[in-house]
């Protein structure tokens, strides 16, 4: 067994270095903290979502039923409270921004957001959210330092207040570049109200890349627990059969 | 209860009476050596796994839509809208990384003990087209979900072929079926990914056992058990160091079969992606001709191979060369039972030379496959801060590409010059009594 121990570890740390480095690809975002097995959070994320976000945002592969199912929610609440687009219980949550038209306002139609935290991350989004500030220069008059010269208005605003750039001075023959960005006008919310705010609404959107999440975190402890029962079993037969094998 | 068995037995010994003999000759009276290590259970896991993809293979092909226009949407509808479709594809996903990690394991078995020797070297050039063929498996495969890496990855990888003088623009377009990966493209991989293939290899693995089978398994002593002492339990004239296959090596790989679906397990049901290596964050946007993800780059298991092509430079005007050192990289491993003249099979008896040159192919190939995957590129500004990384990544790369086709040059003169002092070789496996 002792000689089994060096290989094992080897393999192990190879792995967990392997896994941590690529994590690590985000790029040193602050991490979202977010549980999509909180449903109270969900609720809200997906009630933020509702107001702020389906004007222009789709989320085309996720049912406004499923979201009722897995949420706790009943059809009366989504079909009143959350449906605003006139959609049936089954069907799938569209906004209702015609692409020609957003394609002329934005430059680019919205993109789905069916996938987003899995293309981009949970830290991204998050911190994508945080991060709006004002900027004249650009057509919308928004900016953000996570996704710099983004097409997209920043419709929480009157939650978050209004937030402006403070530059660094720029060095010469360089482009001027954001040092912080502090808050010039409070909103509605306190900021970790705000932070709180988009974590429910960042756990929404990673619960709406992935309904499954819920199902298989469910079963994979059952899985798990039987099949090392089952190793056990197995090794105890492979003992008693090897016995006389000397 | 007993006495149907035994007939439905007879009924069919009357009928097909070389069923029973080809049983017991490969499982019950088929005498493997007593003293396998962990390093054999891959081999039967390996089998495992190409069975768990078949399997569910066949269940997304049921709802799975092989179009450019519908293939990303379908996947989710397997993801989402189909009963239990998450589990089936995670567990179709998770395998295909798995049958890599699986395969590179008992790969590397075989070089440690020398099981593509004599007179096995039949069974390891069957055991290197599987992994040829498994290669263009796992790539096409790749392509069905028609992400964006998939998308991209199709059109680096095909061309490819561009590089190969003459024909190769032609040949793109062939084997596209357009004049970049699209409709026709995706059509073609997704039948030979679910048909051609697969034959391909399930004949193939048939042979790798048979092949197996007619000369016997080597063993960590790299003794050959059938030039030894005759007679065990079961049979006079059998070796003494065999025992049967079945019972004692099944009911031991299913030990080996519980601890591999714990872990692949683990990471179905709470690391589906892998963070990022098995499931990529660019394959979850769907492909789009216009947008270039920020990095190509192969899955994993290609990254090896993909840094070699990327390490070695173009010389008179042609990319060429990088493709060749990739094929080459592959092709050397086919030769290795000529390549390696040393007549003791086992690293436990080999010289200190093999060893080393062992363990620095394996370091080799683990930094290609980081250099590969990108890993330096981030790592050496992480690390070394202000410095060239292009200059420091390609000079790390190609060190390692010399290694790895240093191997085998190494291997060469040091067996066929007889530079290696080997140890005495015991006559039976040692753990015998």
């Amino acid at each position: 067994m002792k000689r089994y121990i060096f290989p094992v570890a080897l393999a192990f740390s190879l792995i967990v270095g392997s896994v941590s480095v690529h994590a690590s690809e985000e790029g040193g975002l602050p991490p979202a903290g977010t549980n999509v097995h909180d449903q109270a959070s969900l609720q809200r994320g997906a009630k933020l979502f509702f107001n702020y976000c389906v004007g222009c945002h789709s989320l085309k592969y996720m049912r406004y039923e499923r979201i009722a199912n897995d949420l706790g929610l009943s059809e009366e609440d989504v079909m009143q409270n959350l449906n605003f687009t006139g959609a049936k219980f089954g069907e799938p949550v569209v906004s209702h921004m015609p692409e020609a038209s957003a394609t002329t306002w934005f430059g680019k139609a919205p993109p789905d957001l069916s996938l987003e935290v899995r293309a981009k991350g949970v830290d991204w989004v998050y911190a994508y959210l945080n991060s709006f500030y004002l900027d004249p220069s650009r057509p919308v008059g928004w900016n953000n330092t996570v996704f710099p010269n983004a097409s997209m208005p920043f419709p929480m605003w009157e939650l978050q207040g209004l937030q402006v750039a403070e530059m660094k001075p720029a060095e010469a023959g360089e482009e001027p570049v954001v040092e912080k960005l502090v808050l010039s006008q409070p909103g509605k919310l306190t900021p970790a109200q705000f932070q709180q705010a988009t974590r429910d609404l960042t756990a929404f959107l990673e619960y709406a890349a992935e309904p499954a999440a819920l199902q298989r975190h469910h079963y994979g402890i059952w899985v798990l627990l039987f099949l090392a029962f089952f190793t056990f079993l197995a090794y105890l037969m492979k003992k008693e059969y090897w016995k006389d094998v000397h | 209860m007993a006495k149907v068995f035994t007939n439905i037995g007879n009924w069919f010994n009357e009928r097909a009476p070389g069923l029973a003999p080809m049983y017991r000759a490969h499982m019950t009276e088929y005498y493997a050596p007593k003293n396998f290590n962990l390093w054999y259970y891959f081999g039967s896991l390996a089998l495992l796994v190409l069975i768990n993809q078949i399997v569910t293979g066949i269940f997304l092909t049921m709802n799975y839509n092989p179009s450019a226009a519908g293939a990303f949407d379908s996947v989710e509808y397997i993801m989402r809208d189909v009963e239990w479709g998450w589990l089936i594809r995670y567990m179709h996903s998770t395998g295909a990384s798995l049958f890599f990690v699986v395969v590179f394991l008992h790969m590397f078995r075989g070089l440690m003990y020398g099981s593509y020797k004599k007179p096995r070297e039949l069974v390891w050039l069957l055991g290197m087209l599987i992994f040829l063929v498994l290669m263009a498996e796992a790539f096409m495969g790749y392509v069905l979900p028609w992400g964006n890496m998939s998308f991209w990855g199709a059109q680096v990888i095909i061309s490819l072929f561009g590089t190969i003088p003459v024909i190769g623009g032609d040949l793109v377009q062939w084997i596209m079926g357009d004049f970049l990966p699209a409709d026709a493209t995706l059509n073609r991989f997704f039948a030979l990914h679910v048909i051609a293939l697969p034959i391909v290899l399930l004949l193939l693995v048939v042979l790798h056992i048979a092949a197996l089978h007619e000369v016997g398994s080597n063993n960590p002593d790299g003794v050959e058990i059938k030039k030894g002492p005759k007679g065990n339990r079961w049979d006079a004239l059998k070796p003494a160091d065999g025992i049967p296959f079945h019972p004692y090596y099944t009911v031991k790989d299913i030990v080996g079969v519980g601890f591999f679906l714990m872990i692949a397990a683990f990471i179905i049901f709470f690391a589906p992606t892998f963070g990022g290596w098995f499931l990529e964050h660019d394959n979850f946007i769907p492909a789009n001709n216009l947008a270039t993800p920020s990095h190509i780059k192969p899955v994993w298991y290609f990254t090896p191979f993909y840094a070699i092509l990327r390490m070695i430079p173009s010389l008179f005007g042609t990319a060429l060369w990088g493709v060749l050192g990739m094929f080459g990289a592959i092709a050397l491993l086919f030769l290795l039972p000529w390549i390696d003249r040393g007549q003791v099979k086992s690293i436990r008896y080999r010289g200190t030379g093999f060893k080393v040159a062992l363990a620095l192919f394996v370091v080799s190939f683990i930094a290609l496959g980081a250099v590969g995957a990108g890993v330096t590129a981030e790592v050496i500004p992480a690390w070394f801060g202000d410095v060239d990384v292009t200059f420091w990544e390609n000079l790390f790369g190609r060190t390692m590409t010399l290694i790895y086709f240093g191997f085998f040059a190494f291997l060469w003169a040091y067996t066929h010059y007889g530079w290696e002092k080997t140890k005495p070789v015991p006559e039976r496996v040692t753990t015998h009594d």
